[in-house]
């Protein structure tokens, strides 16, 4: 059979209902801004200088959340996770160099432009109520792309099952829903870490830092940190917040270098259609002019 | 092209000594397999919350898809650019390609951990996170399976129906070649466009670890990066596969057209050594090249591949020879495969206190999945017209 004009105008109306496919997906393919945490956006708010280490928001959490002990490094007998893992989303570290000690709260950071999100497929994670960012096991196919991505090493996953779910943080939304606070949150005797607006808790950190200067590193981490975290972090001074295991990730949102590219190359899905309509063409003149039967043989 | 002898099986009996090995590997890795879906993902590999990827995404995914480019890479040669006399290649490239990737869309099934719930991707598209690069690679490798089969499907349809074979398959391919000749160029436009598009985005993939990525490897240019590689790989895995198969099956050699075709690689790879070295240079971190670390030795043994394969496609020493054809094609796809492997194992770095090697279940799933792959080229090719028209295609443009 020949190729004729009815099969290269076929080809071309699949073009355009590619292209149309593509100008619906427009919204989401537009440059880049910097995003803000949502209006409703809700935080917490950890002062290295007030935690005393007494893991009361580890027990709290663990019970809030339903998750079991976590007793592989002690022989069963006493829950002693040595990280975050999918027993543990809520970990007391402590940092010690010497005289320079300090304690060290480590969990999800919610941030403001999250890389877990940008990386998962069909948005089983999201930034969802008060831009708190939780899991969705309807929508997850364990690929763990989420793990690749995020800067803090925050999701986990129930290696040990053969249905696993990701676990991390997701700030006790179901609490949070009924009025309630994150159990770490109410339960911290010290109120090292505290629960409330994002922006109140941005002034209180500020607050802080100003009111006393010499007792603090001169900074907010989450602040600005990676495009921002609804989760802020004060440290005594002499201590980095990357003493403390926090990356040093400038300004730049984790997705920012991935996403301006991508949606350069997809923007409005102009070129895949291009591509597709130039390839088509090419090889639609090509049979007609190698002087055959005009037949494509792969 | 009526030049051409037309692609032929092979015949000749399937249960060779070394056929039953390759199935008692299948065999093996099938069991593991299952222990895997049993016993779940930490029992049987060594991945951990630290290296959440580990070969079966980093070989069998990313590396295989780019071994599986071979299709892709004949594909802009004989259609786009219409060297025709190429067009014996294709079949074979088509079906390599057509395995790999095929291949590859099974470890992926046996990769991630809520394997039943994959059928949501493609029938869910109101759940689609359009920024997700991992999204766009589903779907593209998804397509592309289909499309490669596709391609391939006349080769099939000739068999079928022919006098002889089974009645249902005479129907089949009664009804469906006639609809895959109509569409066959919508086909092979589709066929050039998807790996453009996910080998890309493979390259794109690790942009979003940051700075987990160490500094060799980390670019915006790394989607270029392995776009680029992936043909060089596709045209070195084509030589590869004909001088294999020439030998193997003892038929006439493609020698001279293999020769002239191995400048478009070596052209390939010079421009991707041009764009990484100085992407390196200019944001000054070749010094990362010079510290004592697995990092640095792993990008010079890349180095070392890239530039010796491309002096040797080069080298009309190793070009014109069967036996050079297959060493320096050889060399260009090991620089290509180190490359991915390296990206996405030996750069990333989540930590202190995380480390990964492959587990021994993980290893032999991965080996019995290319034991797989081969047994199936076999037996494509021995009951299937996919080889031939060696003998007179060094003749049709000799003057060229």
């Amino acid at each position: 059979m020949t190729v004729d004009r009815r099969t290269l105008l076929k080809g071309m109306a699949a073009a355009g209902a590619a292209a149309a496919l593509g100008s619906a997906m427009e919204p989401a393919t537009e440059a880049r801004e910097r995003r803000v945490p949502p209006p409703d956006a809700m935080g917490m708010l950890y002062d290295a200088t007030l935690c005393i280490g007494c893991k009361t928001c580890m027990v709290a959490c663990q019970d809030a959340n339903g998750l079991p002990r976590d007793t592989r490094s002690s022989d069963g007998l006493y829950d002693a996770p040595d990280d975050l893992n999918s027993k543990c989303k809520n970990i007391i570290k402590l940092f010690k160099d010497g005289d320079r000690t300090s304690f060290m709260k480590a969990q999800c950071m919610h941030c403001v432009d999250p890389a877990c999100i940008n990386a998962c497929m069909m948005g089983s994670l999201k930034k969802r109520e008060h831009g708190i960012v939780t899991w969705e096991g309807e929508r997850c196919t364990g690929c763990r792309y989420c793990g690749i991505a995020c800067p803090y090493g925050v999701p986990k996953y129930e290696w040990e099952k053969a249905w696993p779910r990701v676990i991390k943080c997701e700030m006790c939304s179901d609490r949070i829903a009924k009025g309630q606070q994150p159990a770490c949150c109410e339960v911290c005797p010290r109120k090292a870490v505290i629960y409330g607006k994002y922006t109140d808790l941005l002034a209180e950190a500020q607050g802080r830092l100003a009111a006393a200067p010499g007792k603090y590193e001169p900074k907010v981490f989450g602040a600005t940190d990676g495009g921002g975290t609804q989760v802020l972090y004060l440290s005594k001074a002499g201590i980095s917040f990357q003493d403390l295991g926090l990356p040093d990730l400038g300004e730049t949102p984790a997705p920012d270098m991935q996403q301006t590219i991508q949606h350069s190359l997809y923007q409005g899905f102009v070129a895949p259609v291009a591509l597709f309509a130039v390839f088509g063409a090419v090889i639609w003149r090509n049979r007609n002019a190698s002087g055959g039967d005009g037949e494509v043989k792969p | 092209m009526s030049t051409h002898t037309k692609p032929q099986p092979l015949g000749g009996p399937l249960w060779t000594p070394a056929f039953k090995v390759l199935a008692a590997i299948v065999g093996v890795s099938v069991l593991l397999m299952i222990w895997r879906f049993i016993a779940g993902l930490g029992a049987t590999t060594g991945l951990s919350d630290g290296y959440p990827w580990g070969i079966w995404i980093a070989f069998d995914v990313v590396t295989g898809t780019a071994l599986g480019c071979g299709g892709y890479a004949m594909a802009f040669l004989v259609y786009i650019f219409n060297k025709g006399d190429y067009h014996p290649l294709m079949r074979p490239a088509v079906l390599t390609s057509a395995l790999g990737y095929t291949m590859a869309a099974l470890a992926i099934n046996i990769d991630v951990g809520r394997t039943p719930y994959i059928y949501k991707i493609p029938v869910f598209p109101a759940w689609w996170n359009l920024n997700s690069v991992l999204l766009e690679v589903a779907l593209c490798v998804m397509a592309y399976v289909a499309i490669l089969w596709l391609e391939l499907s006349p080769a099939f349809f000739e068999t079928w129906e022919q006098a002889g074979s089974h009645p249902a398959l005479k129907k089949i391919a009664g009804v469906l070649h006639p609809i895959v000749k109509k569409l066959m160029i919508p086909i092979l436009a589709v066929g050039v466009l998807l790996p453009t598009m996910h080998q890309t985005s493979l390259g794109a993939l690790m942009l979003l670890a940051g700075q987990k990525v160490h500094g060799l490897w980390q670019t915006p240019f790394a989607p270029l990066l392995f776009l680029i590689s992936c043909v060089a790989m596709g045209y070195g895995v084509v030589a590869m596969e004909s001088t294999l198969a020439t030998s193997v099956f003892k038929r006439p050699r493609e020698t001279r057209l293999l020769a002239r075709m191995a400048v478009v690689p070596a052209w390939l790879v010079v421009v991707y050594l041009i764009l990484r070295l100085g992407d390196i240079v200019l944001r000054g971190r070749m010094g990362l090249a010079f510290h004592a670390n697995i990092q640095a030795f792993m990008f010079w043994v890349e180095m070392a591949l890239f530039i010796g394969g491309a002096a040797m496609l080069f080298s009309p020493k190793f070009k014109d020879t069967a036996k050079g054809q297959f060493q320096a094609s050889m060399a260009v796809v090991l620089a290509g495969a180190v490359y991915r492997m390296d990206t996405y194992l030996v750069a990333y770095n989540p930590g202190k206190n995380w480390a990964y090697f492959p587990a021994v279940p993980e290893l032999l799933i991965t080996v019995g999945v290319v034991a797989l792959e081969i047994m199936a080229y076999l037996y494509i090719v021995k009951r299937y017209p996919i080889l031939g028209g060696v003998a007179a295609a060094p003749n049709v443009r000799g003057a060229e």
